[in-house]
């Protein structure tokens, strides 16, 4: 459609696809792949019966159902929920904003176990609303709520604080109201970043599990709850199998349409380097709308946190540290805080190299490629985050045992941490990629720089933010992952989540409060570590 | 191509091993032991091991036990590991079939109780019964007393007291349904399924997990909820004791000894170890006293031999049930799906 992406990095776009189609290729399709035909063929020859029998169980297609219907619905709350806390955090600057940002964070990382507990203290008869919605679709929707906010706070926010005010400004100067500049102007430009956003929660929705097996009881289940079952209970692993392809082969359905959509609105504009656009608010009304938005985030943010706060300082003598210094003194508790923490913080650092490496490059080849190919890329390298997690982890197992046998390698866990953070990184840059002015890459590209110099000359500058944005998240996936872990035959490293488990795991006063502290120890760390990733940017771009 | 696969695998193995020609090992060696993710040891056990033997053990965690079970048959051409550890008679059954063990006899299986023993391709190392936990205090505030049997839990006045979990999604809840079938039986005048169905009429609360059902919704110990009977374990009561927060000298909860379910953990040498031998030895520690002792506090397990002291706690809050419900394994296995979805169908509908 434009002559600069074929000036531009025709070439350096092939070389730099290599990077991401290698990467999906060897830890996702190839164990994937491997893992179904085994369990299909486990008795001989090819058994497609499992398929069948999908087909025509009931119960199975009740599951489809609700699964797709529950996710609709929790995207769609989760974007209302979260727009007005992302346009705060873009456009105002306010004490604690970089704490506000990070923080937001938070639920994302949290065990769902953990979590789950703290929403049936609020969600119970006796908790605030004062009405029992335990096991209801209601808990299951708070909850993906509360999960997810952070993706749209992280992915629309960093994109909304590119825009130039100015276009803005210049609707409201030829006398459109506040309302009609917002819906003429700014929701058209945030559209691609919001759909970005939202496709992740859906797809998070989509494949949810502990929230949906806690809090929803035994009366709700999606499809990634049959296959674990099918994988962990009944031991059917034909059938889990089938179910995992069913299950991707619709996300693929609907990532196919959102990447048709996604191709429709993308536009470019003039993006300011970050950082610039943030300004205290200044009238009453803005004032209001900053409280008011800050308020309601942690309200609702917040009060599962603090329940979680306070069950860990809640001690047999009132309020105290006791959960905690219990936690690290030697030989009273049944796990290992400190090993646990370091293990966590350097699996965290050894998947944001991969998952940066991986998705800037993508993001690069489906910024540029023209059209269909680019969606497709982009559709392909999301669907690892709507496969089951048992999934994944048997693929590991049953593909990386020749040549080498790296099934039990350490170094299994932070790449299979990455298939699952990479798709953040893509869906953080992308957006941002998207909307550079292909005039200037031209220009530079006429002017003689290579493509390489014309990334990082050009690019590079403007993604920088969105990318740092995503090594965050990357490690904050890698901090909060359960799931495919769990699924590796692993050397046994216990990582923060697992020795929550294992303190949960316990009968006991003690053990449950040092698990409610080991969780505050994730979300302090979480907290930090996003903090200090981000904070790179400012070196670059001057900011605040 | 994986016949070739296997062939350098096993030439590696051989070269890296200690250079014998047969695959009977000898020397010190690296035992590889899979188990599943709630298994614990005091620190120095398996050090002792490695010192008196001069074997390095590598400790792997793989998921929970049914997860365990599948990824062993997903890689039986090529074992991950060489001792399994933590399949119980729940998936014994399924592991049976696959062939995944060779057969082994432990002398120390001489101080096992036969009734523990349930295959001779593998060696029962503990047990836990799953049990009927109650808040001791709760009851008596509200004038009822300890259930007898599951029967009892059919009348009027334990109407909405008892949590169980989800037998599809959690081990306990699995356990439970299974001591129901084995208890009621399948046919006659009043089956499982009739049991179940009365339940659901004196409004039982289904969980998904022991997690949710111990702390979310009972209302002994540490639970936060309101419910004052649960499916725990027989050792929840000393665990309350030992992780009290502040120390008590009573425990807050007991056991019903009606109505347990047996759950007995095993292990086994994976056909196809390039160091049998090694594995061997490896088994016969689990059965020694010193591996039996430091079962029950880390695992809350009991230990499979019968001379094996247990500690303080465990001989004061709790009771090994003398009669606990058991199902055949394979009967388990070819069963429990379709006991699972009958479930489901009485208590859902």
């Amino acid at each position: 459609m434009d002559r600069s992406r074929s000036l531009v990095g025709a070439g350096s776009a092939r070389w730099l696809l290599a990077i991401p189609a290698v990467f999906f290729g060897l830890f996702f399709a190839y164990p994937l792949v491997r893992v179904v035909l085994r369990s299909l063929t486990l008795d001989g020859g090819l058994d497609l019966s499992p398929f069948v029998e999908i087909a025509t169980k009931g119960s199975l297609r009740r599951a489809a159902w609700f699964t797709v219907w529950q996710a609709t619905i929790s995207t769609l709350a989760t974007l209302l929920f979260a727009l007005p806390g992302a346009y705060v955090v873009a456009r105002y600057r306010f004490a604690a904003r970089r704490l506000v940002r990070a923080a937001v964070t938070v639920p994302f990382v949290l065990p769902t176990v953990v979590v789950g507990t703290a929403f049936l203290v609020l969600l119970g008869p006796s908790g605030p609303l004062g009405v029992d919605l335990r096991q209801t679709v209601w808990a299951i929707l708070a909850a993906h709520v509360f999960f997810n906010y952070a993706v749209v706070v992280r992915v629309v926010g960093s994109f909304w604080e590119l825009i130039d005010p100015k276009l803005e400004e210049a609707a409201r100067m030829l006398g459109a109201t506040k309302a009609r500049t917002f819906a003429t102007v700014t929701l058209p430009l945030l559209l691609p970043s919001i759909a970005a956003a939202a496709s992740i929660v859906f797809l998070f929705t989509f494949t949810s599990f502990g929230v949906v097996l806690i809090l929803g009881g035994f009366g709700y289940a999606t499809i990634e709850v049959a296959v674990w079952r099918e994988a962990t209970i009944n031991l059917d692993l034909a059938a889990s199998a089938a179910l995992a392809v069913v299950q991707l082969v619709g996300i693929a359905a609907v990532l196919s349409v959102y990447s048709r959509l996604q191709q429709r609105h993308a536009r470019r504009l003039p993006l300011r380097p970050a950082g610039g656009v943030a300004r205290r608010p200044s009238t009453p009304g803005e004032r209001l709308v900053v409280a008011g938005a800050l308020a309601s985030m942690v309200l609702y943010l917040g009060a599962p946190i603090v329940t979680l706060v306070a069950r860990s300082l809640s001690t047999s003598s009132g309020l105290g540290l006791s959960h905690y210094t219990g936690l690290f003194q030697s030989g009273a508790g049944p796990v290992a805080p400190t090993e646990a923490i370091l293990n966590s913080v350097w699996f965290a650092a050894a998947a944001m190299v991969p998952s940066l490496v991986v998705g800037l490059a993508a993001a690069v080849v489906i910024s540029r490629r023209s059209g269909r190919a680019g969606a497709r890329l982009d559709t392909l390298l999301m669907l690892p985050l709507g496969t089951s997690a048992v999934t994944v982890g048997f693929g590991f197992l049953v593909a990386f045992g020749w040549p080498v046998d790296l099934r039990t390698s350490a170094w299994l866990i932070p790449l299979a941490h990455s298939v699952v953070a990479v798709p953040f990184v893509i869906r953080t840059v992308t957006p941002v990629l998207r909307s550079v002015q292909p005039r200037l890459l031209e220009a530079a590209s006429i002017l003689g720089a290579s493509p390489r110099r014309v990334f990082q000359e050009i690019e590079l500058p403007i993604i920088r933010r969105a990318a740092l944005v995503g090594a965050g998240f990357a490690a904050a996936v890698s901090l909060g992952e359960f799931g495919a872990t769990a699924f590796l035959i692993r050397p046994d490293r216990p990582t923060i989540p697992t020795a929550i488990f294992r303190l949960l795991g316990q009968p006991g006063a003690a053990t449950l409060g040092q698990a409610m502290a080991l969780s505050v120890i994730l979300m302090i760390l979480t907290t930090l570590i996003i903090m200090t990733v981000e904070r790179q940017r400012m070196e670059g771009a001057g900011d605040f | 191509m994986r016949r070739l696969g296997t062939a350098l695998v096993a030439l590696m193995v051989m070269t890296a091993g200690c250079g014998d020609d047969t695959p009977e090992d000898s020397g010190p060696q690296t035992i590889r032991l899979v188990t599943h993710d709630s298994f614990y040891l005091s620190e120095g056990t398996l050090a002792a091991f490695e010192a008196e033997t001069g074997h390095t053990v590598e400790h792997l965690a793989a998921g929970d036990a049914g997860a365990m079970v599948n990824q062993a048959v997903l890689t039986r051409d090529n074992p991950i590991g060489d001792v399994m550890f933590g399949i119980d008679n729940t998936f014994l059954g399924r592991a049976l079939a696959e062939d995944l063990f060779v057969e082994y006899e432990s002398p120390g299986l001489a101080d096992v109780p036969d009734s523990l023993k349930l295959d001779p391709r593998v060696t029962p190392i503990d047990f836990g019964d799953v049990c009927l936990n109650y808040d001791i205090a709760g009851l008596a505030g509200i004038g009822v007393s300890p259930p007898a049997t599951l029967a009892d839990l059919t009348k009027p006045e334990y109407a909405g007291l008892l949590v169980v979990e989800h037998p599809g999604t959690s081990s306990p809840g699995l356990a439970f349904l299974l001591a129901t079938i084995a208890i009621f039986g399948e046919d006659g005048d009043y089956p499982w399924q009739s049991f179940w169905a009365d339940l659901v009429a004196n409004d039982v609360l289904v969980t998904a997990g022991w997690e949710d059902a111990y702390y979310g919704s009972f209302s002994g110990g540490s639970g936060g909820g309101d419910r004052p009977i649960v499916v725990s374990y027989a050792s929840s009561p000393p665990a309350e004791v030992i992780y009290a927060d502040p120390p008590v000298t009573e425990a807050p909860t007991a056991v019903v000894l009606d109505g347990c379910f047996r759950q007995i953990e095993f292990a086994g040498i994976l056909a196809g170890t390039p160091v049998p031998n090694a594995a061997r030895e490896l088994v016969d520690f689990m059965l020694s006293r010193e591996f039996q002792e430091d079962i029950p506090l880390n695992m809350f397990v009991f230990p499979a031999h019968r001379e094996a002291t247990l500690p303080d706690e465990f001989v004061r809050y709790t009771e090994i049930p003398s009669a606990p419900a058991l199902l055949p394994a394979d009967e388990i296995d070819a069963n429990r799906s379709m006991w699972i979805e009958e479930w489901i169908e009485v208590v859902a509908s």
